[in-house]
């Protein structure tokens, strides 16, 4: 009696591959001398009239033995290691199965063709369809006659615009984009603070139409948004029109395609659009911050449906906002300003960085209203041919901060209720102080936008800037 | 034709079927549509469930669709929306 237990072998095949056809005598060969089972993946009647073969056109053998060549020959032993050959090469197919005169009247040696699981968009199917238990979402079966693109408005998770529906494999496509668990839980989305895994996150971005290669840009933005410093929740409850304004600086900017150029604040770029808007489509739908219900903005902004932009990073001796909060320029990173809207500051004639630092100091001062001074927070946005400016008569960015600083330091008298006739203005008590328009730490400073037209801009803060509320928050991208 | 399936991407909080309106609590003060959908009679049975209804104090207002063939146009469903709180559909035979 032979105590020994003989190898057993599989072969992955597919009809469509020049290589399997040729080697049918060997197969033939095999499966008379061996304990082997034939995979096909594509035409199950192929090789009927030489051996009994395995139909694996659902492909779940090759998925899950990795099969990425065909044909792929694999010894099973239990006594020692898998190995694999792949392609036709007579010597190694001799060696490996220990047989020789394999495939006498055909060529010795021939490559083989690229696996049906190796097919472009394949990978994410076939995990969609072998690793569905790696999704922990409900799943939503539409009724026969529903239609796909109005299923989403039916069930309310839309922001009005059409969403892409999430299904099993999108979301396993989204997934691909991060190295992350998607059971992780990366914190609480308010305002009904449920915990939130990157599951969810990625469900929402591919319904706000995010790429796969946004993923990890969208998971930092979520990370900052739920920092406490930011102060999600008031920020989505305010009358006022405040929403997160999404800043992204660094290499990940670029390699996704964002746009920081011509209309960087404006449609037509997928990234800047998606990405804001899957923070966006997260809130309401994970966090049930709905407008009417939670959320009671007077009038809103349109920058609650996606408010995203990259930074303009051409010039080297100029600091990112990123860097700004601490990074360097190697690093990639998301900030997230509590903001609404775009005031312009049209600065045609300047040709100083005195009298430029003079025009938007005296525009900055419209952030909120004129006399209210330390509420508000803001962006400003410095056009290119504005940073020329600024650079040509020697200003740095330091030197532009500090202008504007200066600019806007104001006496307390000229602030105060009841003056020029507003009641609106700074409380009596602070009649004999210099005020600054912004609270230290209150005015940050981005480039961005084409190199044609002198237009800067203003992204006006919350009212509720600083501890008593938002503050500008940066997180870095995996 | 398959049926596609999607992932929820909300919070799990409320069933995934579609839920009914929120019903109302009293009939006193509120306005009912009443929407004969044309067929026989049909005027004669709503004329009942209108008295009916304004004793129990609400306002009725009556609407018909053009025929019982076909779903009610959008202008009349539109205007039955924003008029009254609830409507009764008069369906016959």
């Amino acid at each position: 009696m032979n105590d020994q237990i003989s190898p057993s072998f599989s072969l992955v095949v597919k009809k469509a591959c020049p290589t399997c056809e040729l080697i049918q005598p060997v197969i033939k060969q095999l499966a008379d001398a061996l304990d082997i089972t034939v995979y096909v993946q594509d035409d199950p009647e192929f090789l009927n009239s030489v051996v009994s073969t395995v139909d694996d056109s659902e492909l779940k053998f090759s998925y899950h033995n990795n099969i990425e060549i065909v044909p792929t020959l694999l010894r099973h032993d239990p006594e020692s290691q898998e190995e694999r050959l792949v392609g036709w090469d007579k010597s190694q197919w001799e060696t490996l199965t220990g047989l020789s005169e394999l495939g006498q009247d055909i060529s010795p040696f021939k490559p083989g063709c690229g696996s049906i699981t190796q097919d472009p968009g394949m990978e994410e199917v076939l995990a969609a369809r072998f690793e569905s238990q790696k999704l922990r979402a409900r799943l939503v079966n539409l009724a026969e006659a529903e239609d796909i693109f109005e299923a989403g408005y039916e069930r309310g998770w839309t922001d009005g615009l059409p969403i892409i529906p999430p299904t099993p494999t999108r979301v396993m496509r989204m997934l691909g984009g991060t190295d992350r668990l998607a059971d992780e839980i990366i914190g609480h989305v308010p305002p009904d603070n449920v915990p939130c895994p990157i599951e969810k996150i990625a469900i929402n971005a591919v319904m706000a139409g995010c790429k796969p290669e946004y993923f990890s840009t969208v998971i930092a933005v979520v990370e900052a948004a739920l920092q406490d410093k930011f102060c999600m929740h008031g920020l989505l409850c305010t009358t006022y029109f405040s929403s997160p304004v999404v800043i992204v600086n660094g290499p990940k900017s670029q390699l996704i395609g964002m746009n920081s150029g011509v209309n960087a604040l404006g449609q037509g770029n997928r990234a800047n659009a998606t990405i804001g808007r899957s923070l966006q489509l997260l809130i309401r739908n994970v966090g049930g911050g709905k407008p009417g219900g939670i959320d009671r903005a007077v009038l809103g902004n349109p920058g609650k449906y996606t408010y995203c932009f990259a930074e303009d990073e051409s010039d080297s001796d100029w600091p990112t906002l990123a860097m700004d909060r601490g990074f360097d320029r190697k690093q990639s990173v998301v900030s997230l300003f509590a903001g609404e809207g775009l005031q312009p500051i049209l600065d045609q004639l300047s040709r100083s960085p005195v009298s430029l630092a003079k025009s938007i100091a005296a525009s900055l001062r419209t952030v909120a209203h004129v006399k209210r001074f330390g509420m508000a927070d803001a962006i400003l946005v410095v056009c290119p041919e504005h940073r020329r400016v600024f650079r040509q008569g020697g200003w740095n960015k330091h030197d532009l901060r500090q202008a504007l600083y200066e600019e806007l330091m104001t006496p307390g008298a000229e602030l105060l209720s009841g003056v020029d006739g507003m009641a609106e203005g700074m409380p009596a008590r602070l009649r004999d102080k210099m005020l600054n328009k912004f609270r230290d730490d209150g005015l940050h400073i981005v480039t961005a936008g084409g190199t044609a037209g002198m237009f800067s801009a203003i992204i006006s803060g919350w009212v509720a800037s600083g501890d008593k509320g938002s503050q500008l928050v940066s997180q870095q991208i995996d | 034709m398959i049926n596609e399936i999607l992932l929820d991407p909300t919070a799990e909080l409320s069933p995934v079927q579609k839920q009914l309106q929120p019903r109302l609590n009293s009939l006193d003060g509120a306005t009912i549509g009443l929407l004969d959908i044309s067929k026989p009679r049909g005027k004669e049975f709503l004329d009942v469930i209108e008295e009916s209804l304004r004793q129990l104090g609400a306002t009725v207002n009556r609407y018909i669709k053009p025929t019982f063939a076909r779903t009610a146009p959008h202008e009349l469903n539109q205007k039955i929306s924003i008029e009254c709180d609830a409507v009764i559909e008069g369906l016959a035979d």
